[in-house]
């Protein structure tokens, strides 16, 4: 490249990116530069809500592994292809499980397919996770887990052995959640077409209780409840894979959590206003998914948030914020405050919630953001993921 | 990409004397101290780890030195307040 | 964790945050640049700017490798990765930075065998695993990052690999500081130093700042104290008549800097007679390439590179924000067109861009900030 050279190209993607966005949207007038003033900055933030409550767009032309990371490019492309393909009244709330009415009895049913590389890992294997991650969609949706369909996509040369010991895992996973596997299906795709094996798991199960629970009932005032330490699971499978060469004392936290719902919803069943299942992208997407479903701002405090060290330790090596770190046998609840001493009691009373902490709360103002008061007293917005830190972590 | 993070040496590499076991938080990874050949870390030294290197080893001392500054700014700090809170008393008799 | 969590106290926060005000002359308002993209985030991260008065304003320079790298520039390496036989290796910043055909990110959606690695000997195993492929490491960085990357050369070629190499686009920051105090657009009252930098080349190549701009600079290092402390050496030299470079960071950086570092850069790689940074334009002397003897182990020696020089979107600013003189808000395009999901410009999407700290951690009046938090703890 010489100094003179005087060759220049445009970046398309970019002019294009600008003119899209100036078209057809009217924006308040853009603040000028120079001089300080709250209230021109103000301006520029309403500008950017404008833009953030605009229609859902996919402007990709190919799929990227951030569209499987559990963040803003999957929620993009959930609104933007699927929902708006699939629309119905069942599918809007796009909670962990969807409502089914059949006559007098509500059911829940739900499905996942799991991808996770490597299919080993301490603490579990993809079975474990197939099983149990169906389940616990299910359990914080107030249902009674009964039955799952399990499908398979083996790769053409993956060991035989291999595919007992998944399927062993998933057996003795499933008794004890106390379901059955009563369906399933088998493909196989030829070698270098499908890593090793996938899963997919659909799961139905019985509401009882006639709870209403959703993410958009929370209101200002309850109280934000995690089970246990975050970002297990995630930090596990990164070390296990090899590639960083950490090494750590960690296991996955993968486990059936519905005794742990039950014990939960029998103690204050009726003050619960939400549960889920926290998997990929972390805490902190089912945070942004609570703001943004009932309109109100959910202001967590870190100090609060359980973080194993070793957890912490990877996570500051790496620059990843253990918020968003993939879990999948922890639940965040949201509760009224009246009952959130009880919640954190029941939970506790189990094993599986022997680390449950109350590590935040809802409010009214602002409306559709997490808010994050640091150890250090100071506050930070805690957006929707973007990009993928850890692929194919469950 | 500024990213330094401290760390605990473990242990040196046996067979790799420009490696070293290094521990942060709980978490071990084998860090190259081949920067740090003018003034070898020994396990129990602490040094700044950044993209699988040891850029420099951490002195206790200045560290100590930080530590009192901010201790004392600390202490300054209490005593003006309660010296304020005082003052207040003596205004309310 | 130690070195880490006492540095990160409430309390001593807010007895300096005390004493910073104190300091403060009434009427005055001070202009300190933080250079280091890593300060920015510690900013961010950790909400400072609360601590601060509101005399004080932190403007963010140019101190993200990631941020200065011209579009073109991405555009080679995204060429290079999709060599045939090439496996391209990087750290996660470059992942999302978009050149003008794209991201090293799209480029891997379309089959490109793009890797991200925490370090570069972990691009060299991949190299010794990949007997039949060629490796390429992008290495960007400033002077922090350097060292391990001529280490890493270093080591290969004692090892004698020979499907190894680096596109490399190290640049130096001493160049960007002088570029930025020459500017006429900026009034600035002293600098927050580069903390990890200053580790390899010391604090004496600061000197001219004070010596011939009249401007105090104190290194700084990464944790919320010690941003904190430095503003208040800062405010203490402007207070007493001092103009100096002070150390705050002495915990890690020595005065002296690492020579072993140093020696090892100057071994494997030598100065560019100019290089382009994205926002400042071409400086001299500001950036390094592969010396002859290494040819073996220089991307650009192996193959050849586009070339093109691609001009900034119209809309983009980031060479103002870069620059200071643009507070991330102030962009015509932030939060609209350019977000951290669909960014435009570099500073929006490199964790240390002064746009992606803003979007991520402060977007969002201090004042509403300050209402919330009092709230929440009441509750």
């Amino acid at each position: 490249m010489t100094h003179q050279d005087t060759t220049q190209q445009q970046a398309a993607w970019a002019e294009e990116s600008v003119v899209e966005h100036d078209a057809g949207t009217s924006y308040p007038a853009h603040a000028t530069p120079g001089t300080e003033h709250t209230g021109r900055e103000q301006l520029v933030l309403e500008r950017i809500e404008r833009a953030r409550r605009a229609r859902p767009r996919v402007r990709e032309k190919l799929i990227t592994l951030a569209h499987g990371a559990g963040g803003k490019a999957t929620q993009s492309l959930i609104e933007a292809i699927f929902l708006d393909a699939f629309r119905n009244p069942l599918l809007e709330p796009l909670e962990d499980a969807a409502t089914l009415t059949a006559g007098d009895t509500r059911l829940a049913f739900t499905t996942d397919s799991y991808v996770v590389s490597p299919l080993f890992f301490p603490g579990g294997n993809i079975g474990d996770l197939a099983v149990n991650g169906t389940v616990n969609d299910l359990a914080v949706s107030g249902a009674r887990p009964a039955h799952l369909s399990a499908g398979f996509i083996l790769e053409e040369g993956f060991p035989v052995e291999d595919l007992r010991r998944i399927v062993a895992s998933m057996s003795a996973a499933a008794a004890a959640a106390g379901v059955s596997i009563v369906t399933g299906d088998t493909k196989v795709v030829q070698r270098g077409k499908g890593d090793g094996c996938y899963i997919n798991t659909a799961g139905v199960g019985l509401i009882t209780g006639g709870l209403t629970l959703g993410v958009a009932t929370a209101r200002p005032g309850d109280v934000v409840i995690v089970s246990g330490p975050v970002g297990d699971h995630g930090i596990t499978i990164l070390l296990e894979r090899g590639e960083l060469d950490l090494d750590a004392e960690l296991v996955s936290d993968t486990a059936p959590v519905h005794e742990l719902v039950r014990g939960l919803l029998d103690a204050v069943g009726p003050d619960v206003r939400a549960m889920r299942d926290a998997t990929r992208g972390g805490v902190a997407t089912i945070l942004n998914e609570v703001a943004t479903a009932a309109g109100v701002a959910v202001v967590v405090d870190e100090e609060s948030v359980p973080v194993r060290p070793e957890v912490r330790g990877a996570c500051e090596l790496l620059g990843i914020d253990p918020l968003y770190v993939a879990c999948e046998g922890r639940i965040v609840t949201i509760v009224d405050p009246s009952a959130a001493d009880a919640a954190v009691a029941a939970l506790r009373a189990h094993p599986l919630g022997a680390g449950a902490t109350a590590v935040g709360r809802v409010a009214e103002d602002p409306p559709g953001l997490v808010l994050l008061k640091t150890g250090f007293g100071g506050t930070r917005i805690i957006d929707l993921l973007v990009g993928d830190p850890l692929p194919r972590i469950c | 990409m500024c990213l330094g993070i401290p760390g605990e040496v473990i242990e040196i590499l046996p067979d790799q004397p420009d490696l070293a076991r290094v521990d942060v938080s709980g978490v071990k990874r084998a860090i190259n101290i081949g920067l740090l050949t003018d003034d070898p870390p020994v396990p129990g030294d602490w040094i700044l780890i950044h993209v699988g290197f040891a850029l420099s080893k951490i002195d206790e001392q200045e560290a100590k030195a930080a530590m009192d500054f901010l201790i004392g700014i600390g202490q300054a700090y209490e005593d003006e307040i309660a010296a304020l809170l005082e003052s207040r008393i003596d205004e309310r008799q | 964790m130690r070195f880490v969590d006492e540095y990160r106290d409430a309390e001593k926060a807010r007895a300096l945050a005390a004493k910073i005000a104190a300091l403060c002359e009434p009427g005055r308002h001070y202009k300190f640049m933080e250079v280091c993209g890593g300060h920015t985030h510690t900013i961010y991260k950790h909400g400072l700017e609360d601590y601060l008065p509101e005399s004080i304003s932190l403007v963010h320079g140019p101190g993200c490798p990631v941020c200065v790298l011209p579009m073109g520039r991405v555009d080679d390496a995204i060429a290079l990765a999709e060599q045939p036989d090439v496996i391209m290796t990087s750290f996660g910043d470059m992942m999302r930075v978009p050149g003008g055909r794209g991201s090293f990110f799209d480029s891997s959606a379309a089959g490109t065998d793009i890797r991200m690695v925490y370090s570069p000997l972990d691009a060299l195993k991949i190299a010794r695993q990949n007997p039949d492929k060629h490796v390429i490491f992008m290495a960007i960085g400033m002077e922090t990052t350097t060292p391990s990357t001529a280490m890493t050369v270093l080591r290969a070629a004692a090892e004698g690999i020979e499907n190894f190499s680096i596109f490399c686009n190290h640049v130096m920051i001493v160049p960007a500081i002088k570029a930025i105090l020459d500017s006429p657009d900026l009034r600035l009252d002293g600098f927050i130093g580069p903390g990890h930098v200053s580790t390899v080349i010391g604090c004496r190549p600061y000197e001219y700042i004070p010596a011939e701009y009249g401007k105090p600079i104190v290194t700084a290092g990464f944790e919320p104290l010690d941003i904190l402390q430095s503003v208040y050496m800062l405010l203490q030299q402007l207070a007493e008549g001092r103009c100096e470079v002070e150390n705050q960071y002495a915990r890690v950086v020595p005065w002296n800097g690492n020579t072993v570092a140093l020696r090892a850069v100057a071994e494997v790689m030598e100065l560019r007679p100019y290089f382009e940074w994205r926002g400042l334009g071409f400086i001299s002397h500001s950036a390094l390439q592969v010396r002859e003897k290494y040819a073996a182990f220089d991307a650009e020696r192996h193959f050849r590179l586009p070339g093109v020089r691609v001009a900034d979107p119209k809309a983009c600013q980031c060479g103002e924000v870069l620059k200071g003189v643009l507070k991330p808000w102030e962009c015509k395009v932030f939060g609209t067109a350019c977000t951290p999901e669909m960014p435009i410009g570099t500073c929006m999407v490199s964790s240390e861009g002064a746009c992606a700290a803003y979007y991520n951690f402060g977007r969002f009046s201090r004042q509403r900030i300050r209402e919330v938090s009092i709230e929440s703890s009441r509750a």
